[in-house]
């Protein structure tokens, strides 16, 4: 079609040509632009996302114990460390770490420890949260699916994940009630 | 059918207008197809019929199912309790998607064993491949239905394993699951595709079918037909030879349906789905197992300690994921891997023997697949786990294509192919070869 009307001057370029091509890029514009909102549907709707924060109770957590609480889906790891703890979670921090962060980052106050209770690997719930589950090899968590070993700062040290147990946003309203998210 | 009197009017009318009896009749009835096929030619029209199976008792099975995180697990088993005939229903698109992967399986290795995929058959072998790629995914996407605890953590592993993507990882497993884990949305939305998928299928499968009947159906001898005395029309011969076949399967099918309906299926699925417990092994189902195995086979310490900007592009779960797609992916490759000018394993000595060791190499792969990774393989020797074997036979499926298949078909000296398939026949038969080609011929 293009060669039936070559330009006055001899050259490649015509008039058809440029028109072709604008109204190609419109179209391809027009395209993109009603493809986004078919694209952006599957993302987490108003609804889900106003799900986003929920306030824990944590006065009746005594030392050494752990709850489960359910956010956005997924479980939220709330331990009340004890001094023992603590201190092998500070001390680590100068071990070998797969994914290096000081215990000091990863609390707000050091005897409470909030995680997302999801391995990083493929999604499994580690075990570690009840008095009776293995805790791994490094006393924190351990993930039956493909053997990830975390310890007391929530941290990868063993096994297949990529990186350590993350800290989900989160303040302390008072001293007894936090609010995630 | 298209004889008799108003019959052939009516027939023509019709014809003239939309020619559809004389496309089937060109298809189904014309079709010069090899006198040799034997009964391994079966699987695809057996998988035609799955197919079909399949979506009849999948769009039955959507009038009764609710595609709600709350009420999905309690109207599946309303479909079993309390709708009519819901059990044998259900039965069937269960057990029918096993069978569905036994019967391409069978199909996908007959066509490695004759190498139906070579010239000019590539790209009839890609649309297999593609079939093969959607029906994972349909068949992931279908488990998920049931929201049993394999399913919520079935979904979960395998949505995750996109996160390991570089950067954009987080973004895309939150879009594919519409929230912040597998939940409603997430079921909603597979509920919806699996719905579709199956129909992308068919689609494909009529390329796939376009295309054989562009290049023709290959044979065991893996020779061209030469003239008509090769050849034999598809009806009655071989509509009458699937249908037998057919028959056979049927009863297989139904045994498991009838007698053994949960044999393929893991009983933690008949738990409701926890977000909040993992069990303590999550098992695909058992036509991903060798995937499965490819998957977790990467030393994770091997690439999980490198450093710095190299640790994010590419880390433990990432590698892992990239080895399992290749392995799939490696298939579009085969026809140019496949250095060999010969078509069947039948003519090849060396490569039939490699052939049946890939099989028993995918086959192992499989087990791994179906055992935790730190488990030993044998229970008097420790030192040898799931993961090890994993791992070896991982390496040998990537050299089985990448290494042995070029290599093979350079040096192999392949056996005299026979001049034609209906010579050795008409001659009273010659070599073994042609003699076993005979067979199929003699009961068509």
């Amino acid at each position: 079609m293009a060669n039936s009307t070559t330009a006055p001057d001899g050259g490649g370029e015509t008039r058809r040509d440029f028109l072709m091509l604008a109204t190609t890029a419109a179209a391809g514009f027009g395209v993109a632009a009603v493809a986004w909102p078919f694209i952006d549907q599957m993302n987490p709707a108003a609804d889900t996302l106003a799900l986003g924060s929920i306030k824990v109770d944590i006065s009746k957590i005594a030392v050494g114990q752990a709850i489960t609480v359910k956010w956005r889906g997924k479980p939220v790891f709330i331990r009340h460390r004890t001094a023992a703890e603590i201190a092998q979670a500070a001390k680590d921090d100068k071990a070998k770490l797969i994914d290096p962060q000081p215990d000091g980052k990863r609390v707000q106050k050091p005897q409470w420890l909030v995680l997302e209770g999801v391995c990083t690997h493929l999604g499994c719930i580690p075990k570690g949260q009840k008095s009776g589950e293995r805790k791994g090899e490094f006393g924190g968590w351990f993930c039956p699916c493909h053997g990830s070993h975390y310890d007391t700062s929530g941290r990868i040290r063993k096994g297949p994940a990529p990186s350590n147990l993350p800290v989900p946003a989160y303040k302390f309203l008072t001293d007894t009630q936090i609010q995630i998210g | 059918m298209a004889n008799g009197g108003t019959g052939t009017k009516i027939v023509k009318w019709v014809d003239a207008r939309l020619p559809i009896f004389s496309f089937m009749d060109h298809s189904l009835r014309d079709y010069p197809t090899p006198r040799n096929l034997n009964y391994w030619w079966n699987f695809g029209s057996l998988a035609g019929v799955v197919l079909v199976v399949m979506i009849a008792t999948g769009i039955v099975l959507a009038m009764h199912y609710t595609p709600h995180a709350a009420m999905a697990f309690d109207s599946v088993e309303r479909i079993m309790r309390d709708v009519n005939y819901g059990w044998l229903i259900r039965y069937i698109h269960m057990n029918g998607g096993s069978m569905f992967f036994i019967v391409v399986y069978i199909h996908i290795f007959r066509g490695m064993y004759y190498g139906s995929y070579k010239n000019p058959r590539e790209l009839l072998w890609w649309l297999g491949v593609i079939i093969y790629l959607l029906m994972m995914a349909t068949a992931f996407m279908g488990y998920v239905l049931p929201w049993g605890q394999m399913s919520f953590w079935g979904a979960t592993v395998i949505t995750k394993l996109f996160s390991a993507l570089p950067l954009v990882g987080e973004a895309v497993t939150e879009w594919l699951w519409g929230g912040f884990s597998v939940d409603s949305p997430t079921l909603n939305r597979f509920f919806s595709l699996h719905y579709l998928f199956p129909f992308l299928i068919v689609g494909v499968v009529v390329f796939h079918l376009v295309a054989l009947h562009t290049s023709k159906s290959s044979n065991p001898l893996g020779i061209d037909p030469r003239g008509p005395q090769d050849t034999i029309p598809f009806h009655p011969y071989y509509t009458v030879k699937d249908n037998f076949g057919l028959g056979v399967f049927f009863i297989v099918y139904a045994v498991f349906v009838f007698f053994a309906p949960d044999f393929f299926g893991e009983p933690d699925n008949y738990i409701p789905a926890n977000p909040l417990s993992t069990p303590a092994h999550i098992v695909p189902e058992w036509y991903y197992l060798p995937f499965y195995a490819v998957l977790r086979a990467v030393p994770d310490n091997f690439v999980g300690q490198w450093a710095g900007l190299g640790y994010i592009i590419i880390n433990a779960k990432l590698a892992g994921v990239l080895t399992m797609a290749a392995s799939i992916l490696v298939l579009f490759a085969l026809p140019w891997l496949d250095t060999s000018k010969v078509r069947s394993g039948r003519f090849r000595p060396v490569f039939k023997w490699f052939f049946w060791i890939f099989l028993l190499d995918v086959a192992i792969l499989g087990v791994c697949g179906a055992h935790a990774p730190d488990e030993p393989v044998f229970a008097w020797f420790k030192g040898f786990d799931y993961l090890t074997l994993a791992q070896i036979t991982t390496a040998y499926y990537f050299a089985h294509f990448l290494i042995l298949l070029p290599i093979l078909g350079k040096i192999e000296k392949p056996l005299p192919l026979p001049t034609s398939i209906s010579e050795p026949v008409l001659k009273g038969g010659g070599s073994a070869g042609a003699s076993a080609a005979a067979q199929p011929m003699e009961k068509a």
